[in-house]
């Protein structure tokens, strides 16, 4: 994550453009060019409408530039800003999935992982394959939209359980509930399919009886 | 005190992120050491947050970056700078 060097050095590119040198935005942004483009393509699952929300987002960023909070940080501030803006494009494309009735956002709810005898190691290189690549996208997508955004903002992004919180505009303790199950989820998407999908050379664990 | 499968797979997500408090932590690990079919749980999450998580994923096209900045340029020119409303 951004070091405090940095926040000090961001909180001074802040100032310069609101004291006119507008031209240092560019600057600012440069760090957070993929996290932004990413959010905007993990909701709307297509490159040109995730490449346009995430330009709007920017362009939204310097136009409120003088109400960010220096308390908050600026990428914080800007993730909130691109989460809006997803979000409002999905609501016109009414592309929303309505929240079931009866699931609690925050209920105490169990969802059971997928169960498993052992689990081989897949390693990172696997993720040069564009089947396996396609089929993480697509677990992701199909979180229903409160874990998706959680997980976003949580594993994919990195932001700590405070800054996801106030991005979300709800308490600690839901994001760490929410996160949860949809940590759970992925498991249970994922692991039957990826179990299936490693190649024999990237085995890590020799199989000892060929019945099994 | 010995825990059940079911209550270990409440706190995997804590597990992961380093969060559980002591108690529950030691009762889990000790779960995890006999227990394959927690273990295998466990160790799945993991992996697959670590591959989610991968850059590799979710990958910016080409040319995106230069495009942003055109657009930030067009619009920035355009544009007063946001210290105050355009009059």
């Amino acid at each position: 994550m951004i070091k405090t060097a940095e926040l000090r050095d961001e909180a001074q590119l802040i100032a310069s453009i609101l004291s006119g040198e507008a031209h240092l935005f560019h600057e600012l942004i440069r760090p957070y060019e993929r996290s932004v483009y990413v959010m905007a393509l993990s909701f709307l699952k297509n490159e040109a409408d995730a490449e346009d929300a995430a330009q709007e987002a920017f362009l939204k960023a310097y136009r409120n530039l003088a109400s960010f909070r220096s308390e908050a940080k600026f990428g914080t501030w800007l993730i909130s800003i691109t989460l809006n803006e997803a979000r409002g494009r999905l609501r016109k494309a009414k592309a929303v999935v309505l929240q079931s009735l009866d699931e609690e956002p925050d209920a105490e709810g169990h969802i059971s992982p997928a169960l498993l005898r052992d689990w081989r190691e897949i390693p990172s290189e696997t993720l040069e394959r564009q089947e396996i690549r396609s089929l993480l996208q697509a677990a992701v997508g199909q979180l229903p939209q409160m874990y998706h955004e959680i997980f976003l903002l949580r594993d994919v992004e990195e932001l700590s359980i405070t800054e996801a919180a106030e991005v979300l505009q709800i308490t600690e303790s839901s994001v760490k509930v929410r996160l949860h199950r949809a940590r759970i989820m992925l498991q249970k998407i994922l692991a039957p399919q990826l179990r299936h999908m490693t190649p024999q050379k990237y085995s890590q664990r020799r199989r000892w009886f060929p019945w099994l | 005190m010995v825990i059940e499968c079911k209550h270990v797979w409440e706190h995997i997500s804590g597990y992961l992120d380093g969060t559980l408090d002591a108690k529950i932590l030691a009762q889990v690990q000790i779960h995890l050491d006999h227990c394959e079919i927690c273990s295998a749980i466990m160790d799945s999450t993991r992996n697959i947050l670590i591959l989610t998580a991968d850059e590799r994923v979710f990958e910016l096209p080409l040319g995106y970056s230069q495009r942003l900045h055109a657009r930030l340029d067009a619009e920035l020119s355009a544009m007063s700078s946001p210290h105050g409303p355009n009059p």
